[in-house]
């Protein structure tokens, strides 16, 4: 498989990118598209040239690592799936690929493909946690009987990966889906209950200091999350956030 | 709570609930006006009503114009913000692969319908505070009819108010329901909430439609 690849090229935060030109052959359709990307890495390093720098970890799909922009959506064209899961054969002979950053405000470009996502981390940190004493008295966390419901609902609001495909898809560059997986999966279980006021006030507040967009409703973010984080995570935190800021 | 008031939950919801007061006026609106094919009469008695009732006068009404100017202020506000949230834009960005094309353009059907707005007002609300307040004319029940008939004789003003009404529309199919997500409302009656909201943005402005192109076919004759 021949391709034209367009990756965009940035030496870092403060100096202006441009898309550049890669032109590239042997291309199998069982790679995946990161496997692709360390094909071209190879030939630039044999040219004595700088290989494209791109985020990725795990290599299958749970660490949340990778990103990419590939052809306008985040992960690509196909569904459910992060950029290292994407297989070259979902492209065909001659085409061309445009390969950017996900685009925000809240997620600086480091160097070409790789961006500073440490914005999610602080939403995490204001909040995304339960506290739990582990002094050697903890109790079983199957001790406390939860509804299936319940339990299913929070366990695949905890699937996000946070890899940032939602503020990428997002034409407002909102960080709802994220942050509203994070309070839901606590939210909904009752070990999440005692610090569930200052959780989602404290999630927000910080989401909205980042300089993350609002949220439109376009559910853009759904579609395209690897994870399919449903909206409904979001109408929760938004319940949340008006009970939180009634008790005051 | 100056926390709440900053927050962008808060200022969805401040969109929602404005939007949702503006569909609730809406509705007031349409049934009123299709007095005006039905019977004259009573739409003369209806617009009197409305026009020198104190309590519509000086209370809903500038309740009303309140709704709308927080409606859109804070509308570009957030489009301002969401714009600032994306300084360098993509060079491909495929939005129509995952999000409708009405969702991803509210500010441009709202900002039509904000122009649209302008041009009501002119025809209608200043004409009314011409007539009561500075030439101060004495009261007359029988006068709307004609004078709303009038306003669309012309045909680029019945065009305008077609258009405008298609942009309405648009605004409302994703608008209605979403006001509705933004304030924490998505479960079971959700997919019941997106149908009705698809039925009233078709019927709502196709009635000002209707009635709009009927008053332009069916001029007053002296």
């Amino acid at each position: 498989m021949n391709l034209l690849l367009k990756i965009w090229r940035q030496n870092n935060s403060a100096s202006r990118g441009s898309l550049v030109d890669y032109p590239i052959s042997g291309i199998e359709g069982d790679m995946s598209f990161l496997e692709m990307l360390d094909v071209l890495n190879e030939q630039l390093i044999a040219k004595g040239e700088d290989p494209v720098v791109f985020d990725h970890d795990c290599r299958e799909g749970i660490c949340g690592s990778c990103s990419l922009m590939i052809n306008g959506e985040p992960h690509g064209p196909d569904r459910l799936i992060t950029t290292c899961q994407l297989h070259m054969r979902k492209f065909k002979d001659g085409d061309t690929i445009v390969i950017e950053p996900f685009r925000a405000s809240a997620f600086p470009v480091i160097k070409d493909l790789m961006v500073d996502r440490s914005s999610f981390d602080r939403i995490q940190q204001a909040g995304g946690y339960i506290s739990v004493n582990t002094s050697g008295h903890t109790v079983d966390a199957n001790a406390i009987p939860i509804e299936k419901e319940k339990a299913d609902e929070s366990f695949a609001a905890a699937t996000c990966i946070g890899c940032g495909a939602c503020v990428a898809a997002c034409k407002n560059a909102s960080a709802m889906l994220f942050t509203a997986a994070k309070v839901s999966q606590f939210a909904l279980l009752p070990q999440g209950q005692i610090e569930a006021t200052d959780r989602v006030l404290n999630m927000v507040k910080q989401m909205d200091l980042e300089g993350f967009g609002n949220c439109t409703n376009t559910g853009a973010c759904e579609v395209e999350c690897p994870k399919g984080i449903s909206l409904e995570n979001i109408a929760r935190m938004n319940r949340e956030y008006l009970m939180a800021s009634a008790k005051g | 709570m100056s926390g709440f008031a900053k927050s962008s939950i808060a200022r969805k919801v401040v969109m929602a609930l404005s939007g949702l007061f503006l569909v609730l006026f809406l509705a007031l609106h349409v049934t009123i006006n299709m007095s005006s094919v039905i019977s004259p009469e009573t739409f003369n008695a209806w617009s009197h009503f409305m026009g020198y009732n104190p309590v519509v006068q000086f209370l809903m009404q500038p309740i009303l114009i309140a709704g709308v100017v927080v409606h859109f202020v804070m509308g570009i506000v957030l489009e301002f913000q969401n714009r600032k949230a994306r300084p360098v834009r993509y060079n491909q960005y495929r939005g129509s692969a995952n999000a409708p094309w009405v969702s991803r353009n509210m500010i441009l059907s709202g900002l039509v319908v904000l122009a649209f707005l302008g041009l009501h007002m002119y025809d209608f609300w200043l004409h009314e505070i011409n007539y009561k307040f500075v030439e101060a004319n004495p009261e007359d029940p029988t006068r709307y009819f004609e004078e709303t008939v009038e306003k669309f004789a012309p045909l680029w003003r019945t065009v305008l108010y077609v258009i405008s009404f298609v942009l309405l529309a648009l605004h409302l199919w994703h608008g209605f329901a979403s006001s509705f997500q933004s304030m924490g409302l998505n479960n079971k009656y959700s997919p019941a909430i997106r149908s009705f909201t698809r039925l009233y943005a078709i019927v709502v402005p196709l009635l000002f439609i209707f009635i709009a192109l009927f008053h332009h076919l069916n001029p007053i004759t002296h």
